[in-house]
């Protein structure tokens, strides 16, 4: 089955071009807020990609039935739903990073990409294009959490995925000369490093997007 | 001024082809365009501008009165040092004098090395990309780095917040004349924050260890401590602890940050930066005015702490207040522009640095947070005092 540029479109787009945070700027609050290490981020992005993706299928599925006037109220229904799910199957077996994660995982409900997916694409698209919009919102909201929060805990922690890799003879405490950067488990850091991202991927791309 | 210009040219002439300094030339040059380019002055009568100072001849005079504070903290540094080896049980000797300020030059001009080399590397680049000259910005801003961090600061830490902070606070903004913040301050909060443990507490502003391996391996006296006049305050349980007297407070010689202790140099500095009308007399006075009474008012009201008890004056003359009064709050970049929104700026500036000294004992010293408070409020109150002028006119037109 050869996949129409549309569909294609739907899934490769969000990766880079029409990013959801890069290029839309949304999501940056969650962004923010749970880089500290790797594993939360990637447990977010995992949650958030899988949210995405399964309500964008449910709310195309419905679309045509869906009251215009109270669609938003139905989406959110679905949304929570999900979000409920979600959380409940991480604090069955991932009771530790659900903790990390605190309302950060809750608050997936009020996450702007979800919300901006659902009316922009799956209102008016078919199950299977929203369901590879969803994905590919959730993998292209995903990289950019997995790249900061991998320089954050490099960084600041010294570790990544809670594994210690930089040398612990190198820090000043052992004799050496090295020291974490206090100023990477901040928010404000984080902000500068997707700031920087973006950065890179404007000067990348130079305006494609807009094209 | 005329009859130096004179001097200066007539010895100039050595330096011309043929002449007996030829080889020196470029030396002579240097310091030519740093005074006096461009020459063009005015003509004697008509309505013209008065001097062609540009930002490059701007930068160079605020070095020049930085130097003050640079050599007697490269002195201040040794003379540290000796003290807390115990060097100076005998009395200060000339001998010691002299080791004391090679210690000092030693410990402080890697500082230096470093924070040029990695600001003006990164200008150079910026420059490159942009296809712009290289600005003269960074030349005031390399020289204060080294001057407000801790002694015992690691190099490379100075190296990484210095291109952070010429980065993030400046070329990000657009370059020299544009960013918002104070950008040695930036430097300065980068490693405050990113780093605490190597920029506050005891053992961060005496260098008790060698320098390059010069006179390491020393004992440390008995009772040697370390902390800076403010960290004894903050720490205090005594209420009515009074680290040191007015004259020892004037003459620096106490533990703290490079530059910033003694007040005849940084006075000297100030006084040059007035006369050449490079820094604002209004912010600076404003600044002092604002703290001053800030702190009686702590003085008399305040709660039964050492600091707040800190007499007023002291307050005045301790930890970074001066130094950042005469060298960073008057920026012409960050601070406010308006003739009025100076007072504002400066009143602001003051009256934070005394409240974080003295209601927050996690930070003994206030002035680097207030100023850069003051740098975010600036363009309001710049924006305020115009709109109060504009609206002002308006009523007196309408008036008419």
């Amino acid at each position: 089955m050869a996949l129409s540029k549309k569909t294609k479109e739907a899934f490769l787009g969000p990766l880079s071009l029409n990013n959801p945070v890069l290029v839309q700027i949304l999501g940056i609050c969650s962004a923010l807020a749970v880089t500290v290490q790797l594993k939360p981020a990637l447990v977010m992005g995992i949650s958030v990609t899988i949210i995405v993706a399964l309500s964008n299928v449910v709310i195309s599925l419905m679309r045509n039935t869906i009251p215009m006037r109270i669609r938003i109220i139905v989406q959110l229904v679905v949304v929570a739903a999900l979000v409920t799910i979600v959380s409940e199957v991480l604090k069955a077996f991932a009771y530790d990073v659900a903790m990390q994660l605190s309302v950060y995982l809750g608050l997936i409900i009020t996450n702007c990409i979800l919300m901006g997916r659902l009316e922009a694409f799956a209102m008016t698209n078919n199950a299977f294009d929203s369901l590879l919009d969803g994905l590919g919102n959730g993998f292209g909201y995903a990289w950019i959490l997995v790249v900061v929060a991998f320089v954050r805990e490099l960084f600041g922690s010294g570790k990544l995925l809670g594994y210690q890799i930089i040398p612990d003879s190198w820090y000043v405490a052992n004799g050496g000369f090295y020291e974490n950067c206090g100023m990477m488990l901040m928010p404000a850091m984080a902000l500068i490093l997707v700031g920087c991202i973006i950065w890179a991927h404007r000067a990348i791309t130079d305006g494609k997007e807009n094209k | 001024m005329e009859k130096f210009y004179q001097l200066w040219k007539k010895f100039g002439k050595n330096f011309e082809q043929g002449g007996k300094l030829e080889k020196l030339s470029s030396f002579y040059d240097a310091f030519d365009t740093f005074l006096f380019t461009p020459s063009t002055t005015a003509k004697r009568y008509g309505a013209q501008i008065h001097d062609g100072s540009d930002s490059k001849r701007t930068m160079i005079l605020v070095v020049m009165a930085l130097v003050p504070a640079l050599l007697f903290g490269m002195y201040n540094v040794g003379y540290q040092h000796l003290l807390a080896t115990g060097q100076l049980a005998e009395g200060l000797t000339c001998a010691l004098f002299w080791k004391a300020f090679a210690f000092g030059l030693l410990a402080v001009l890697p500082l230096i090395i470093v924070s040029y080399a990695v600001g003006l590397g990164i200008e150079f680049v910026v420059a490159q990309i942009k296809k712009e000259e290289v600005a003269e910005g960074f030349l005031v801003t390399g020289f204060i780095i080294p001057l407000i961090v801790p002694i015992n600061t690691p190099l490379w830490m100075v190296g990484v917040a210095t291109a952070f902070a010429v980065i993030f606070a400046k070329e990000v903004f657009g370059g020299t004349g544009y960013n918002v913040f104070n950008v040695a301050l930036i430097t300065r909060a980068f490693l405050f924050f990113a780093y605490p443990s190597h920029m506050t507490g005891d053992s961060v502003f005496v260098r008790t260890s060698g320098t390059w391996g010069w006179d390491g391996g020393q004992a440390v006296v008995d009772g040697f401590s370390g902390a800076t006049p403010l960290g004894q305050l903050a720490t205090s349980a005594d209420a009515s602890l009074l680290p040191m007297g007015f004259w020892d407070a004037m003459n620096g010689l106490y533990p703290g940050s490079v530059g910033e202790t003694c007040v005849w140099a940084i006075l000297l500095g100030a006084g040059l930066l007035i006369c050449t009308g490079v820094a604002s007399w209004k912010t600076m006075l404003s600044i002092v005015a604002t703290a001053a009474v800030t702190a009686v008012l702590f003085n008399r009201f305040g709660p039964e702490t050492a600091v707040a008890n800190y007499p007023w004056y002291m307050q005045l003359l301790s930890g970074g207040f001066l130094f950042g009064t005469v060298f960073m709050a008057t920026d012409p970049v960050t601070s406010a522009r308006t003739e009025c929104g100076k007072w504002i700026y400066g009143a602001l500036i003051g009256f934070m640095v005394i409240v974080i000294r003295v209601l927050n004992p996690g930070y003994p010293e206030g002035m680097m947070l207030a100023i850069l408070l003051g740098n975010a409020f600036a363009p309001l109150i710049d924006w305020c005092v115009v709109r109060a002028n504009i609206n002002k006119r308006m009523k007196r037109e309408a008036a008419l």
